[in-house]
C-alpha cells in the first residue's frame, strides 16, 4: 500500500514536471500552432540563468537568488522566444514542417553557445535550504523540491489561465487562434499578439527551467531530455487546450510511474508511448477536443 | 540490323529527354566503381562506404518527405531495426556454434536467448533486415495516417518512436548490449580488418544504394510517384477521387522505412558496430538536414546531400568542433528556411531562369513554388 | 495576364447547346423508372443545430438537377452526406439500390459517384494531363499504380477533348487560369465515369462566357449520367437546369420541380425576394441571418 501511494506521489511529481515543461507549449504550439523544437533550449536557458543569478549574488544569498532567478528566467526565455519569433518564425508562416526543422537547428546553435558559454561540463545550481530534506505524509516520504515543483507547476499553471482568460490579451490570443483573418479585419493587431504570445509561452519554459535545476545538474543538453515528452503532452491533451494538458501530464506522469513499477523503467517509456498512439486511434483531436464543422 | 540497333540503343538509353539523366548516372557510376576504390586510401574509402550507407536512407527520406509531406523524425529506429537484426545475425555466426554471443558470455548466459534464435538463419535475417521495418511502418502507419493525425503530429509521434526505442535498448542490455551496443568483425566471410575485403564490402554498399536509387525512382516516376504528390498537396481530394490516402502513404512511409533497414544493416559491417548511439533522435533528425541540404524534391540530390554533409562533418568536426556544430545549425537554419529546395535546387533554378531569359517575360510561375507540404 | 480560356469543343454539337427559356419543358427520360438516387428522411444536426431536416430528395438518369437555397440551406451539407464526408443523424442515401451511408469516401467513388468543390481542387504540383490520368486510374491496383504510365487512355483525351484543355495537357495545373481549374475538375470526374454527378457552384467567380461554356459542358455531362449542381445564380439555373429542388433553412422547400414552376411558387420568390430585399437594405452575411439562415452555418465553411 505505501509502496502505492509512493509510486503515486512520484507520478504526480513527474506529472508535474510533464505539466511544466509542456505549459508553455500550450501557447507557442496550442495557440499559434509553431512548433518549436528549440522549447527545450529555452528551458536550458532558464536553468542557467538560474545558475549565473547564484553566482552574482554569491553564496551568502542562495535563497533570495533561487526566488529571483524565476522573474529572470521568464525575461530571459521570453526574450529569446521573441527574438527568435521575430527572426525567423514570422518569416515560415503556413510551413509547420519547416518551421520544426529550423527550430531544431536553432536549438542546435543555442546547445553550443552555453557550451561555450558555461563549459561542456554540468554545473550545479545550490538548492534554497527550504527546499533541502522533506517530511512524510501517509506513510510516504515527500521531499520537498519535489512539492515545490508541484506548488510552482500549479502557480504556472493557474497564472497561465488567468491570462488566457481573463485578461483582454487573452481573449485575443483565442480570436487570432480561432481566425486569423476575422481578428485582423477587426482590428486586433496579430502580429503584436504573436509576440506576446510567444513571449510568453518561451517565458514559461524559463520558469520550467528554474524548477529543473532542483532535479540534477544543468548542462546544454538539458531541454533535449524533455521536449519529446512535452510535445507528447500537448498532442495528448488537445491543441491549445490548458485543461488538456493538465490533465495529459498528470495522466502521463502516473502511468509512467505506476508501469514502472510493474515493470521497469525501459519498457514502461515503450508502453507509455503505445498506449498515447492508441489513444490518439480513438480521440485524434486531443483529450479535449474543439468542436468544429467541416474538414479539420 | 539497323531495327535491332535502335531497339538496343533504346533500352540503354532511352528517350531523348532521359539522355543527360542517364549519362550523369553512368558517370557517377564510373566514379563511385573505378575511381574512388583506386585513388582514396583505405581508410577514406571507408568514410566514404558510411557516406553512401547514409544517402540510403536519404532516398528514403526524400521519398516519404519531400514526395509524401511525411516528415520522418525517426528514422532512427528503422535504421536502429535493420542494424541489430544484422548484428545478432554477424554476432551468432562469429559465436561458437550453440554458444551465446560473446558480450553474453561475459555476463554468464549459458544459451541463445529465444529472440535471438531465428536470427541463426541467414536467409531469416536477410529477409528480416527489410521486412522488419517494414512492418513495423505498415502497422504504424495504418493506425496513425488513419486517424489522421497528420503533418508536425506525425514528425513528432515518429520521434518519440525513435526515443523510445533507444531507451528501451539501453534498458534491455541482456539482449541488446545496452549502450555498448553490437560489435562485429566479420561479414559473411569477409574480414572486417582485411583492407581487400573492405573494398568488396564497399562495392557492395555502392551496387545496394544504386538499386534503392533505381527503386525509388521507378517510385516517383509512376502513376504512385504522382499520387503521393497528390496526398502531400491535398489529401482530401484524392479521397474523393476514389483512392485511399492512408494506403498510398503507407507504401511511401514503409518503402522510406525499408530502405532505412537496409542501410542499417549494412552500417553495421562498415562502421563495425551498432549502438543506440547513432539511432536516437539526434542522428534520426541529422538524416532529415542530409536531405534537406540535397534537395528534399531529388532523389539524387538527397544522396548528394548525405554524402557532402557527412563529409562536412568529418572534415570540421575533427578540426573545429565547435564551428562544426555552429555550422550545422546554422545550416539546418539557412537551408529550410530559405533555400527549401537545397542543392538540387540551384540546378533547377538555374534552368527554369534560362527558360525565362529565353521565352520572356510569360513564364510559369507556380510550376516550381509548391515545396510546401500540406499541413 | 492569364492566358484567355479555350472554350470547350463541344460548342457545334446541337445536344449540348444551352437551353433557351423559350424551349419547351424538358421531360426527365425516364420519370416513371426508379430514380438513380433517393433520399428519405435525412437529417443531421452539428451540436444541436439542425442544418438539415427530413429531407426526401430523388434524382434520375440523364437530368441536370440544380439544387438552391439561400446561404445556409443546407445545400452543401446535402452533398457532403451523399459523398460520405458528413454523416447523417437519420436517414438513408440510396444510390441504385446501393445504400450509402456508413461508406468511406473513397469507397462512395467506386460506387460512381464523383464530386467537386466550391474551390476548385487540383493537384497543382501535377500538370493537367497527369490530373486527368490520376483521375481516370482510381480502379488500378498497386501493382499497375507502379508501373510508368505511357500515353493517355481514352477516358483521358475524351475529357481532354470536352474540357478545351487539350492544348495545356503538359502545362502545370497551377498555371491554369480559374475557370480552366475548374474545368479540370470538372473533367478529372468524367475521365471517372461516374454515374452521379455533384457539382458544387461551378460557376463561382466566372465571367458570363465562361459559365455559358461550363453550361454546356455540363449538359454534356447529363448524356446517360445524373448531375446534380448546387448553385446560386439564378439565370445559370434557368438555362441549364432540366430539374429544381429548392433547400431553405434545412427543408426542402419545393421538391423536383421544372423552371418555370419553381420561378412561378409564392414560396419560393418570398424566400428569394425576401432575401433579396434584406441583402439591399443590409449587408450580405447579416442579409443571410434575417432570412432566417444562420449565418454560422454558411455552406462556405463545410466546404
Amino acid at each position: 500500500m505505501e509502496q502505492l501511494f509512493s509510486q503515486i506521489f512520484v507520478g504526480l511529481s513527474i506529472g508535474s514536471i510533464l505539466l511544466l515543461v509542456a505549459l508553455g507549449l500550450t501557447f507557442t504550439f496550442g495557440q499559434m500552432g509553431v512548433i518549436n523544437m528549440a522549447h527545450g533550449e529555452f528551458i536550458m536557458a532558464g536553468a542557467y540563468t538560474t545558475y549565473v543569478v547564484q553566482q552574482a549574488l554569491g553564496d551568502g544569498a542562495t535563497s533570495t537568488a533561487f526566488l529571483l532567478s524565476l522573474p529572470a528566467a521568464l525575461v530571459v526565455a521570453g526574450l529569446l522566444g521573441l527574438a527568435l519569433e521575430a527572426l525567423l518564425i514570422r518569416r515560415l508562416y503556413g510551413r509547420p514542417l519547416d518551421t520544426l526543422l529550423v527550430t531544431w537547428g536553432v536549438a542546435l546553435i543555442l546547445q553550443q553557445l552555453a557550451r561555450d558559454l558555461f563549459g561542456a561540463q554540468n554545473v550545479e545550481v545550490k538548492s534554497p535550504g527550504w527546499l533541502n530534506g522533506g517530511t512524510e505524509v501517509l506513510g510516504v516520504g515527500v521531499a520537498y523540491n519535489r512539492i515545490f515543483i508541484m506548488v510552482l507547476a500549479l502557480a504556472a499553471t493557474a497564472g497561465a489561465w488567468f491570462v488566457v482568460s481573463r485578461m483582454k490579451q487573452g481573449r485575443r490570443m483565442r480570436a487570432v487562434m480561432q481566425n486569423r483573418q476575422l481578428a485582423a479585419a477587426s482590428g486586433i493587431g496579430t502580429a503584436a499578439v504573436d509576440r506576446r504570445t510567444f513571449f510568453l509561452g518561451s517565458g514559461l519554459a524559463g520558469v520550467a527551467g528554474v524548477a529543473i535545476t532542483q532535479l540534477g545538474s544543468v548542462g546544454p543538453t538539458l531541454g533535449q531530455n524533455y521536449i519529446v515528452d512535452a510535445f507528447l503532452v500537448v498532442v495528448a491533451g488537445g491543441l491549445g487546450k490548458l485543461r488538456g494538458a493538465v490533465i495529459a501530464a498528470l495522466v502521463l506522469g502516473l502511468c509512467n510511474s505506476l508501469i514502472e513499477y510493474w515493470t521497469e523503467a525501459s519498457l514502461a517509456k515503450v508502453i507509455v508511448f503505445v498506449l498515447i498512439v492508441a489513444f490518439l486511434q480513438l480521440r485524434p483531436q486531443g483529450i479535449v477536443a474543439q468542436e468544429t464543422r467541416g474538414l479539420a | 540490323m539497323s531495327a535491332l540497333l535502335a531497339t538496343v540503343r533504346r533500352r540503354v538509353v532511352g528517350p531523348r529527354e532521359e539522355l543527360p539523366a542517364r549519362i550523369a548516372f553512368a558517370i557517377v557510376a564510373f566514379l563511385l566503381i573505378v575511381v574512388a576504390p583506386s585513388m582514396l586510401s583505405d581508410f577514406r574509402l571507408g568514410l566514404l562506404a558510411k557516406y553512401l550507407v547514409f544517402a540510403i536512407v536519404a532516398v528514403g527520406i526524400a521519398l516519404a518527405w519531400g514526395r509524401g509531406g511525411m516528415l520522418v523524425l525517426g528514422q532512427g529506429l528503422f535504421f536502429g531495426l535493420g542494424g541489430y537484426a544484422m548484428a545478432m545475425h554477424l554476432q551468432l555466426a562469429e559465436a561458437p556454434d550453440g554458444q551465446p554471443p560473446a558480450f553474453m558470455t561475459l555476463t554468464g548466459a549459458e544459451h541463445v536467448p529465444g529472440i535471438w534464435g531465428p536470427f541463426e538463419s541467414t536467409a531469416f535475417t536477410l529477409a528480416m533486415v527489410v521486412l522488419l521495418p517494414m512492418l513495423a511502418a505498415t502497422l504504424l502507419g495504418l493506425l496513425v495516417f488513419r486517424s489522421r493525425v497528420r503533418g508536425p503530429y506525425f514528425a513528432i509521434l515518429t520521434q518519440a518512436l525513435a526515443a523510445a526505442f533507444v531507451i528501451f535498448l539501453v534498458g534491455q542490455q541482456q539482449f541488446s548490449g545496452g549502450t555498448n551496443g553490437l560489435t562485429v568483425m566479420t561479414f559473411f566471410g569477409l574480414d572486417l580488418a582485411d583492407p581487400d575485403d573492405k573494398r568488396t564490402l564497399y562495392l557492395i554498399v555502392v551496387a545496394v544504394l544504386a538499386l534503392v536509387f533505381l527503386i525509388g525512382r521507378q517510385l516517383v516516376r509512376s502513376r504512385y510517384g504522382r499520387l503521393l504528390v497528390a496526398v502531400r498537396d491535398a489529401e482530401d481530394r484524392v479521397r474523393f477521387l476514389g483512392y485511399d490516402p492512408t494506403l498510398v502513404k503507407v507504401v511511401a512511409f514503409a518503402a522510406s522505412a525499408g530502405m532505412a533497414g537496409l542501410a542499417g544493416a549494412l552500417f553495421v559491417p562498415v562502421v563495425g558496430i551498432i549502438s543506440p548511439a547513432s539511432l536516437g533522435i539526434v542522428p534520426s533528425i541529422e538524416m532529415v538536414i542530409w536531405v534537406a541540404v540535397g534537395g528534399r524534391l531529388s532523389l539524387a540530390g538527397a544522396i548528394a546531400g548525405a554524402v557532402l554533409v557527412n563529409y562536412a562533418k568529418t572534415e570540421l568536426s575533427e578540426q573545429l568542433p565547435s564551428a562544426w556544430l555552429y555550422g550545422q545549425g546554422l545550416l539546418f537554419v539557412v537551408v529550410v528556411a530559405f533555400a527549401p529546395r537545397g542543392i538540387a535546387g540551384i540546378g533547377e533554378w538555374l534552368r527554369e531562369n534560362r527558360g525565362r531569359l529565353r521565352r520572356g517575360r510569360d513564364a510559369t510561375p507556380a510550376a516550381a513554388t509548391t515545396v510546401e507540404e500540406g499541413a | 495576364m492569364s492566358p484567355q480560356p479555350t472554350p470547350p469543343r463541344a460548342e457545334g454539337d446541337p445536344a449540348i447547346r444551352p437551353r433557351h427559356p423559350s424551349d419547351p419543358p424538358q421531360t426527365p427520360p425516364e420519370k416513371a423508372g426508379e430514380p438513380l438516387l433517393r433520399i428519405r428522411g435525412l437529417g443531421v444536426q452539428f451540436g444541436g443545430f439542425h442544418a438539415l431536416t427530413d429531407v426526401d430528395f430523388d434524382a434520375r438518369e440523364g437530368e441536370v438537377h440544380f439544387l438552391i437555397g439561400p446561404n445556409g440551406a443546407g445545400k452543401t451539407t446535402l452533398v457532403d452526406i451523399i459523398t460520405g464526408l458528413t454523416k447523417p443523424t437519420t436517414g438513408s442515401v440510396s444510390f441504385d439500390g446501393q445504400q450509402l451511408v456508413g461508406h468511406k469516401e473513397h469507397r462512395i467513388v467506386h460506387f460512381g459517384v464523383g464530386r467537386t468543390f466550391q474551390a476548385a481542387t487540383v493537384f497543382e504540383a501535377l500538370t493537367v494531363g497527369e490530373n486527368l490520368d490520376l483521375a481516370a486510374s482510381y480502379r488500378l491496383g498497386l501493382r499497375r499504380l507502379l508501373r510508368q504510365p505511357r500515353g493517355h487512355a481514352d477516358a483521358v483525351v475524351e475529357a481532354l477533348e470536352v474540357t478545351g484543355l487539350a492544348d495545356e495537357v503538359d502545362k502545370s495545373a497551377g498555371a491554369l487560369a480559374h475557370g480552366q481549374k475548374q474545368w479540370l475538375e470538372i473533367g478529372m470526374l468524367l475521365a471517372q465515369g461516374p454515374r452521379l454527378l455533384l457539382l458544387d457552384e461551378p460557376v463561382a467567380g466566372m465571367s458570363p462566357d465562361e459559365r455559358t461554356r461550363t453550361g454546356e459542358l455540363i449538359r454534356y455531362l447529363a448524356r446517360g449520367r445524373t448531375v446534380l449542381v448546387v448553385e446560386h445564380d439564378m439565370d445559370f439555373m434557368r438555362r441549364f437546369a432540366d430539374r429544381v429542388t429548392v433547400l431553405h433553412e434545412g427543408r426542402i422547400l419545393r421538391a423536383d420541380a421544372t423552371v418555370a414552376e419553381v420561378q412561378a411558387d409564392p414560396t419560393v420568390q418570398e424566400v428569394y425576394i425576401g432575401r433579396a430585399r434584406d441583402d439591399r437594405n443590409s449587408a450580405g452575411r447579416s442579409g443571410a441571418a434575417a432570412a432566417g439562415a444562420p449565418a454560422a452555418s454558411d455552406d462556405e465553411e463545410a466546404a
